[in-house]
C-alpha cells in the first residue's frame, strides 16, 4: 500500500517438485515462520521483489513528508505546529529504517534515490494528492496513516527479518500519527459550522484515495500469489481494505460527519461494511504520473537532492581530511 | 557511488544499568555525525541514555552456514544448566 503494484520478479509460484533443494529449504523456513536474514540464502526473485517493495515503501515515507511539510508554517497553533513537526520528522526516520532494511539486500540508499528520481521506482499514489487546507492535515494523519497502520501491522509478520523489525518500530510511532490527525479533525468537526464543513470536505476528498492505497482488487492483482507464498505480503489488498473500512466508518460516525460514500452500509450477513469501489481508472492514472501533484513532488525531491549535494560532499571531504590528519599525527 | 556516506551500526543503552543494544543503522560521513544522527533518529522518545556507533565495515560476523558446527554442540550439554541436578528438598534452596 505504501508499496503498491509491486511486480513479483517471477510469474508463477513453483510447486515443490520444481524447487531446487535450496529453494525447498528456503520455503520450509518461510512456512515455519522462521525469519530470513540478510546473509541467508534466498532466491534472486525474492531479493529483487523485496528491494522493490521496501524501496517503494521508503520512498513513500520520504515523499509523504511533502504534503504535510506544506502546512508546518501555517499550523493554527504553536502546539499543532510542534506536533506536525514531530510527525514529519518521524516520517524521515521511517524512510531511514526502510532504506536500511533494503540496503541489507545489496542495494545502496543513494542508488535507490537515483532510481526514484529517474522514474525507475515509485512511491504511494496517495502522496500525489494535494493538502489544500488545515482539515486535510488532520484527515491525512487519521485516514492515510490509519490505512498505513492496517497494512504495516500485517507486515510485522513479513518473512524478511530486517523488514519485519522496521515495521515493528514504525508501528509503535505510527499510532501517534493517526491519533493526532483524528484529534485535529475532532476539533473541527465539533467546532463552528464552517470548520465542520471543512472537515466534511476533507473526508469526502480523501476517502477514495485512502482506500485506493491498498492497491487493486484481488481479482485484478496478478502478482500477489508469489509474494503471499514468500510472506513478503501477508494479507491481500481486499482483506486489508475491508479491515480499514470496518474500523474507520464508526470513527466518521462519531464525528457526526456524513459518510463519504453512499455505498457504505453494514452487511449483517458478512459482518462487515459494504462500500463502493473507487474509480480505478483514476488510480492507474495517478500511478502513471498524471495525478494532481506528481510533477511537483518529484521536482521537490530532485531539487532537495541536488541542492544538498555540496553539503554531503563537503562533509565527506571534511571527514576524509580529518582521518588523514589523525593518521599523520599518530 | 561517488561520495556515498558510509554505513554505521547504532547501539543504544536504554536505561542506566542495561547494556547497549543494536537498534539499527544509518549513513554519516564520520563518527561525530553518526552520533548526532543517531540521537535524532533513534532517541526521539526517551529510548536512550547513551549511544555507541560503529562503522558497519568493522563488524565481523559468523556465516549462516556455520550455524550447525558452532551452536549445535551446546544443545547436548544439558549438565551446564542448574536444573540438570536434582537436589533433595531437605537441603533447601541452592
Amino acid at each position: 500500500m505504501y508499496a503498491q503494484m509491486i511486480k513479483t520478479a517471477s510469474n508463477s509460484v513453483k510447486s515443490r517438485d520444481e524447487m531446487s533443494p535450496e529453494e525447498a529449504a528456503f520455503q520450509d523456513k518461510i512456512d515455519n515462520d522462521i525469519k530470513i536474514e540478510p546473509r541467508d540464502w534466498m532466491p534472486e526473485d525474492y531479493r529483487r521483489t523485496l528491494i522493490r517493495q521496501i524501496g517503494q515503501h521508503a520512498h513513500s515515507e520520504v515523499v509523504g513528508q511533502l504534503p504535510e511539510g506544506n502546512w508546518i508554517t501555517r499550523a493554527p497553533t504553536l502546539e499543532r505546529k510542534m506536533i506536525l513537526l514531530a510527525k514529519v520528522q518521524d516520517e524521515a526516520g521511517h524512510g531511514l529504517y526502510l532504506y536500511s532494511a533494503a540496503e541489507t539486500l545489496g542495494v545502496s540508499r543513494d542508488e535507490m534515490v537515483e532510481m526514484l528520481h529517474e522514474g525507475r521506482m515509485k512511491y504511494s499514489s496517495i502522496f500525489n494528492y494535494p493538502t489544500l487546507n488545515w482539515a486535510d492535515i488532520g484527515a491525512v494523519g487519521w485516514l492515510v496513516d490509519g490505512a498505513a497502520i492496517v497494512n504495516q501491522v500485517a507486515l510485522q509478520r513479513t518473512s524478511y527479518g530486517p523488514y519485519s523489525r522496521a515495521m515493528i518500530r514504525i508501528c509503535k510511532e505510527e499510532s501517534f500519527h493517526a491519533r493526532q490527525g483524528y484529534h485535529a479533525i475532532m476539533k473541527m468537526a465539533f467546532g463552528t459550522p464552517e470548520q465542520k464543513k471543512m472537515a466534511q470536505d476533507a473526508v469526502n476528498r480523501l476517502w477514495f484515495p485512502a482506500i485506493m492505497m491498498f492497491g487493486p482488487n484481488d481479482s485484478e492483482s496478478t502478482h500477489s500469489e508469489q509474494s503471499m507464498a514468500w510472506k513478503i505480503k501477508v494479507k491481500s489488498n481486499d482483506e486489508l481494505r475491508q479491515q480499514f473500512v470496518d474500523q474507520t466508518v464508526p470513527q466518521i460516525e462519531y464525528l457526526g460527519l456524513d459518510l463519504p460514500d453512499p455505498g457504505i452500509k453494514w452487511n449483517e450477513e458478512r459482518g462487515h461494511y459494504d462500500f463502493s469501489d473507487p474509480d480505478w481508472s483514476e488510480f492507474f492514472n495517478v500511478i502513471k504520473g498524471n495525478g494532481p501533484c506528481n510533477v511537483d513532488r518529484m521536482n521537490a525531491r530532485v531539487k532537495a537532492w541536488e541542492d544538498g549535494q555540496w553539503v554531503r560532499d563537503g562533509l565527506m571531504e571534511h571527514a576524509r581530511k580529518r582521518a588523514t590528519r589523525k593518521v599523520a599525527a599518530e | 557511488m561517488k561520495n556515498e556516506w558510509p554505513l554505521w551500526e547504532i547501539f543504544i543503552r536504554g536505561q542506566h544499568g542495561m547494556s547497549h543494544r543494536h537498534v539499527g543503522s544509518l549513513h554519516a560521513p564520520d563518527a561525530d555525525m553518526a552520533i548526532k544522527n543517531a540521537r535524532d533518529v533513534y532517541t526521539r522518545r526517551n529510548e536512550g541514555v547513551s549511544i555507541w556507533v560503529v562503522e558497519a565495515k568493522h563488524i565481523s560476523a559468523t556465516a549462516p552456514g556455520e550455524k550447525g558446527p558452532l551452536f549445535e554442540p551446546s544443545e547436548s550439554k544439558v549438565y551446564r544448566h542448574p536444573t540438570f541436578f536434582d537436589i533433595p528438598e531437605e537441603v533447601g534452596h541452592m
